[in-house]
């Protein structure tokens, strides 16, 4: 069983499967605005829509490395990359929703917007983070990196990742089980990684 | 200002709400079916099935209000399905959803407290106390969008007089309806409930303030506060509280469900002002629905002329 699994895995097919479901969100959104379904307010449907996806690649993404060794499949690894770039995909339009129909193109009004409320600092922060990672996710730059220096950069998506999850507690007004289920997914693929370096030492 | 943009539209401009409801039907009467858009529309449907359509009740309307607005009205349907109302759910799209089982008749509104002539009235009572007018108001949610709506009712005061308030009524407390077994999310909002709201006595008396009973030609849906609720148009929506069963009359100012669940971000008087921002975010602009980019909040939400003058005096930074 393993051994099919893994060969599933590493098959030619696999990438682009995984590609096309990694965007079928944007198929649903698209029914969605086929069919006159994004709600009497769709900026803000588009909003939480890009928002969630952010958040939930990002987890998916930090959830490769657990998984390949608790599940003993490194050929996971394949797709961790493609995780990633779609966490980036999502925050871009999350952006783009904030910059136009919030903030009208307006980068003035948007600095002193990130300025003076904690809840957009911090999600910018976490924006702002995940553009160096996304700028070196190529194998060249691995290379001109070097593994190691690779490695310490890419350990900022630990850093974006807790910032989405605050941002979106900081910014929900009474039901905070949602906010709190992400921050526990987060915090246990955190815990876990903390564990592993432990026991290293 | 900003009413001159959208000329002279009034309630016939809506898209009547027969053709609304049957707009799918319409669209594939136009025979619009490529296949991949049919692949769409199949998704769409078996994901979010439409709604269903409202009953027919008709109020009668007689008066048409000079408090009215002549801006663009917001849909029936983005009114009807985009709602805060806790206790049947958090999310905008849940009320619409969840409200189904409210039972509102019979129902009885109590006037009480410090009055001479307290008393209970039927739905039948307050429909019949006066006339009804449409008022078109604009709406402001403490989020940040808003809405403009003809509502139906007559002013609060009517009814407050016939109780004849004593010397001792300094405020009004108000109470929604609750009975967990009508409404899902009754004890898992996050919010203490049931929903209580307060006005001082001369907010309450104001002629602004309305009685509402019904909105768009017809009584309200549940999810938007059946069978009667307030609105109160200079202040943020919370105030405007739903499915009201009580109205008593206070000597102190009374408790109100959101300055409980968190005293720094709403306050007690929660009028609409722009030069006070919520602790987490600005309340300079506001996304009114149906628009993509937003507009500027205006003080006391464009409803100066008619109420700044209870607050004279007062810092409106301190009293928020």
């Amino acid at each position: 069983m393993p051994a099919a699994i893994r060969q599933i895995l590493t098959a030619k097919w696999t990438k682009p499967v995984v590609f096309l479901a990694c965007a079928s969100p944007l198929a649903f959104l698209a029914a969605r605005a086929y069919n006159g379904q994004l709600g009497a307010n769709p900026v803000e449907f588009l909003q939480h829509f890009s928002g969630d996806w952010t958040l939930r690649f990002l987890l998916i993404t930090l959830a490769v490395t657990p998984l390949r060794k608790l599940l003993n499949l490194p050929d996971l690894i394949r797709f961790r990359r493609m995780f990633g770039l779609f966490a980036f995909f999502y925050v871009c339009l999350h952006f783009l929703t904030y910059i136009g129909p919030d903030q009208a193109f307006s980068f003035a009004g948007m600095l002193k917007d990130v300025a003076k409320r904690p809840f957009i600092t911090v999600g910018f922060a976490g924006f702002l983070l995940l553009i160096p990672l996304a700028i070196t996710s190529t194998s060249g730059w691995i290379r001109r990196l070097g593994g190691k220096n690779w490695q310490s950069l890419h350990r900022l998506i630990y850093v974006a990742a807790l910032c989405g999850v605050v941002h979106y507690y900081w910014l929900v007004k009474s039901d905070h089980r949602l906010p709190l289920l992400y921050a526990a997914i987060l915090a246990v693929l955190l815990l876990y990684r903390l564990a592993v370096s432990f026991l290293k030492h | 200002m900003s009413t001159e943009k959208y000329g002279e539209l009034t309630y016939a401009d809506v898209t009547p709400k027969a053709v609304y409801f049957n707009r799918r039907q319409i669209l594939r009467g136009m025979g619009l079916a490529g296949a991949a858009l049919v692949g769409a529309k199949v998704f769409g449907r078996l994901a979010f099935p439409p709604s269903s359509a409202a009953a027919d009740n008709k109020l009668n309307v007689s008066i048409k209000s000079p408090y009215s607005t002549t801006e663009k009205q917001t849909s029936f349907e983005d009114v009807t399905h985009y709602n805060n109302f806790y206790e049947f759910g958090t999310s905008k799209t849940d009320p619409a959803r969840n409200a189904g089982k409210f039972r509102t008749s019979p129902w009885t509104v109590s006037v009480e407290g410090e009055c001479k002539k307290p008393a209970k009235y039927s739905m039948d009572d307050i429909l019949k106390l006066a006339s009804l007018e449409e008022r078109i108001y604009r709406h402001r949610c403490v989020e940040g969008w808003s809405i403009v709506v003809p509502w139906i009712g007559y002013s609060l005061n009517t009814i407050l007089k016939l109780a004849e308030p004593n010397e001792k009524a300094k405020f009004v407390a108000f109470e929604t309806f609750y009975e967990p077994g009508q409404m899902p999310w009754a004890t898992s909002s996050g919010i203490m409930l049931p929903y209580v709201e307060g006005l001082r006595l001369d907010e309450a008396m104001n002629p602004l303030t309305l009685l509402c009973v019904g909105m768009y030609g017809e009584s309200l849906p549940n999810q938007d506060g059946a069978p009667v609720r307030l609105v109160i148009p200079w202040k943020y929506g919370f105030k405007s509280i739903k499915s009201i069963i009580k109205i008593r009359f206070v000597k102190g100012e009374p408790p109100t469900t959101w300055n409980r669940y968190a005293p720094s971000e709403y306050g007690f008087y929660s009028n609409v002002n722009p030069n006070v921002d919520h602790p987490r975010w600005s309340q300079a602009t506001e996304r009114r629905l149906g628009e993509i980019f937003k507009r500027k909040t205006l003080m006391f939400n464009g409803y100066s002329d008619q109420v700044a003058s209870m607050y004279t005096g007062m810092d409106l930074k301190k009293y928020y």
